[in-house]
């Protein structure tokens, strides 16, 4: 074992510069490093991403059906209300939820829904059911980003049977990359939250036999409600 | 295992299909992948920066020794007594498991495939799917084995209700580990956060919910940025499943922040070089571009017809047959790279263009020159140049020796040993040949047909 923990990460320093034959304070390089970590330039977009910029809603929501996931538009906050308590039905489950505290949940009608339990806060070991907000999402494959912290915990998207996730219509991007910077403009250039999730369906594993199975350690049903 | 097989390449065909730039992502990749290995060291610097400004620690672990002892530091120091486990081949390339079971740790593989694995004391046989050698019935078995309390007639005959019964038994096991370790699909320097790629979840609760989460990741797993990460992003699941992408991809940036309700309280990140720097500036570098989909496994006739375990390795296939020589040294893993047809079917399905049939031609002259194969072997095959040169010697020899053959092989029709090649014979026998040789048959055919 190298004697420390510098050593250690000296050693392997060294083996690189010594396998790649450079020295540590070549400039150009460092330029080069320092130049595409600024400017992060986006690869080729898939054509079906660019396409669907203008109105990439169409393509989101046929996306995620075929991945498994229930997809719902909703006009207005009442029908987004009203949906989850019908959901709630459907799934056969209490009419309890868990969620953060997301300004835009919170701003929902819920009196029109007097019947839902609603905790607040990180996920719980009996939490049936969770609903989330999807800070954005790309339609190139029906997918939703979401952030951790206290608006919208991320033990919400894994712990339940059932996980609903809000997301505003004209927060729906094209490509991934768009989807990317829109995460740098709420935390900054090279910054993100503690964790964020890419989620394209519900929880599902292949690993018996090829038979895909759902609901394998996260959320069996995973229902989106695009609003507005 | 044909039918997998089929499920599989079938799956990917139609995925590359339905999105026309995959070669252009895949000349990308490559090309991102590149860059960013001839710059390892600075990539890895802003890498470490990124992580330590996010609350992080980074540890480097120059072979798997160390990264053994250092992971198991870290859980003494946490005092940690159970340890769950998101799937994460580098763990298993270093022997982890094993290392902290021997220090009094319970270590649990939350992966479906891979808590069978660990539940039958095996080594995975494809790197995304671990069980591909298992039917139902026989995990049925060794779930009857594993989980006695549960109650002796439930059903367990379809994989919805095995699926249950794991989820069940591990949810517990989520809830109460005191930390969790992850691999990392790729690490990027731009904001110092680790990809984890999953379809269960496994991976997500195993990184959210203990005290203290550790990822275990090699060093050629950096890209520089997030943009970076969406073009392999879009190769990697329809190389692997065939899926457009997978249910979750996580990227985790630090331990949990100042007003988070949850997540861990530490985060370290455990980078392992373990001969990759060495590769680095061999003739072996381009394997480091492997986003271990797995494609080249499924397409491969050599692993479809001996199957994952026979590679005595933790990474079969093709990529394992370039890899396994530079882990273990080519003196243990010499058959690897020899056993292949060089048909080039993982080259031409590699997502990142790697030229895995030039490389193991590589090691097989690397072999050569190590004075393999042996001087018997070597005067065997030289013998029959010699006579392969020289038509009428062949015709003769080959006739003597087929009726030699035939003689033996008696009644039976064939033989149960051979002189030189007992090993061959030692688990099977080698039919007889039968009447003339086929240079004969052939000469009587076309003077027939005149």
């Amino acid at each position: 074992m190298a004697a420390t923990a510098d050593d250690a990460r000296k050693k392997i320093f060294d083996r690189i510069r010594a396998a790649l034959g450079v020295a540590s304070l070549d400039r150009v390089r460092k330029a080069a490093v320092e130049r595409r970590l600024a400017r992060h330039p986006r690869g080729t977009i898939p054509a079906r991403a660019k396409a669907s910029r203008e109105e990439p809603i169409a393509l989101f929501t046929d996306m995620l059906r075929k991945q498994g996931a229930d997809v719902l538009r909703v006009a207005s906050g009442k029908e987004a209300v009203a949906a989850i308590a019908s959901y709630l039905g459907t799934c056969n489950l209490p009419p309890r939820l868990r969620m953060g505290k997301d300004p835009l949940l919170a701003a929902l009608p819920w009196r029109e829904a007097w019947d839902i339990e609603r905790n607040f806060g990180a996920a719980e070991a009996n939490d049936r059911a969770t609903l989330s907000r999807a800070v954005t999402a790309a339609a190139e494959t029906g997918t939703l980003f979401l952030v951790s912290g206290p608006d919208n915990p991320t033990t919400l998207n894994f712990l339940p049977e059932a996980h609903s996730v809000l997301v505003a219509a004209s927060d729906i991007v094209g490509s991934y990359e768009e989807a990317f910077d829109r995460l740098r403009a709420i935390y900054g250039e090279g910054r993100l939250p503690r964790t964020l999730n890419l989620i394209s369906g519900p929880s599902r594993t292949a690993d018996i036999e090829q038979t895909i199975v759902r609901g394998a350690h996260g959320p069996r049903r995973l229902h989106v409600l695009i609003l507005g | 295992m044909l039918n997998v097989k089929r499920g599989f390449i079938d799956k990917r065909r139609a995925a590359k299909a339905k999105l026309p730039e995959f070669d252009r992502l895949r000349a990308e990749a490559r090309e991102l992948k590149d860059h960013t290995l001839s710059h390892l060291d600075l990539y890895l610097e802003a890498f470490e920066r990124k992580v330590i400004e996010s609350g992080g620690q980074v540890h480097y672990a120059p072979d798997a020794a160390e990264a053994r002892a250092i992971v198991l530091q870290l859980c003494q120091e946490a005092g940690a007594k159970l340890v769950t486990k998101g799937k994460s081949m580098v763990s298993e390339e270093i022997g982890l498991n094993a290392h902290l079971k021997a220090a009094g740790i319970e270590v649990v593989e939350t992966d479906l495939g891979e808590y069978i694995v660990q539940l039958r004391g095996e080594m995975p046989s494809h790197i995304i799917a671990p069980v591909i050698h298992l039917n139902k019935e026989t995990i049925e078995a060794d779930f009857r084995r594993a989980h006695q309390r549960l109650p002796h007639g439930r059903r367990l005959d379809q994989a919805q209700y095995l699926v249950a019964e794991a989820r069940q038994m591990l949810r517990e096991k989520f809830l109460a580990a005191d930390i969790g370790i992850t691999g990392a699909n790729l690490l990027i320097a731009e904001t110092g956060s680790a990809v984890i790629v999953t379809n269960e979840g496994n991976g997500d609760l195993t990184a959210a919910l203990p005290r203290t989460h550790i990822v275990v990741a090699s060093i050629e797993k950096l890209v520089p940025t997030l943009e970076d990460a969406a073009t392999i992003l879009r190769l990697l699941a329809r190389s692997a499943t065939g899926q457009e992408i997978t249910t979750y991809t996580t990227f985790v940036t630090g331990p949990r922040r100042e007003r988070d309700p949850d997540g861990p309280d530490a985060y370290h990140v455990v980078l392992l070089d373990n001969g990759r720097s060495e590769m680095l500036g061999n003739e072996f570098a381009d394997m480091l571009r492997c986003i271990r989909c797995g494609a080249c496994l499924n397409h491969c006739p050599v692993y479809g017809g001996i199957g994952g375990h026979a590679y005595g390795s933790v990474y079969p296939g093709p990529m394992g047959a370039v890899l396994t020589p530079q882990l273990q040294g080519i003196d243990r893993a010499r058959d690897l790279p020899n056993a292949s047809s060089f048909c080039g079917r993982c080259e031409s399905v590699c997502p990142m263009d790697i030229p895995l049939p030039n490389m193991m031609r590589a090691w097989r002259e690397r072999d050569f020159a190590r004075g393999n194969p042996p001087l018997s072997e070597r005067l065997a095959l030289k013998l029959w140049a010699y006579a392969a040169k020289r038509p009428r010697l062949y015709r003769l020899l080959a006739a003597i020796a087929v009726r030699n053959l035939a003689r033996r092989g008696g009644a039976r029709g064939s033989l149960r040993t051979l002189p030189f090649v007992t090993a061959w014979t030692g688990t099977r026998d080698l039919p007889a040949p039968q009447g003339r040789t086929f240079q004969s048959l052939y000469a009587r055919a076309q003077s027939r047909k005149r």
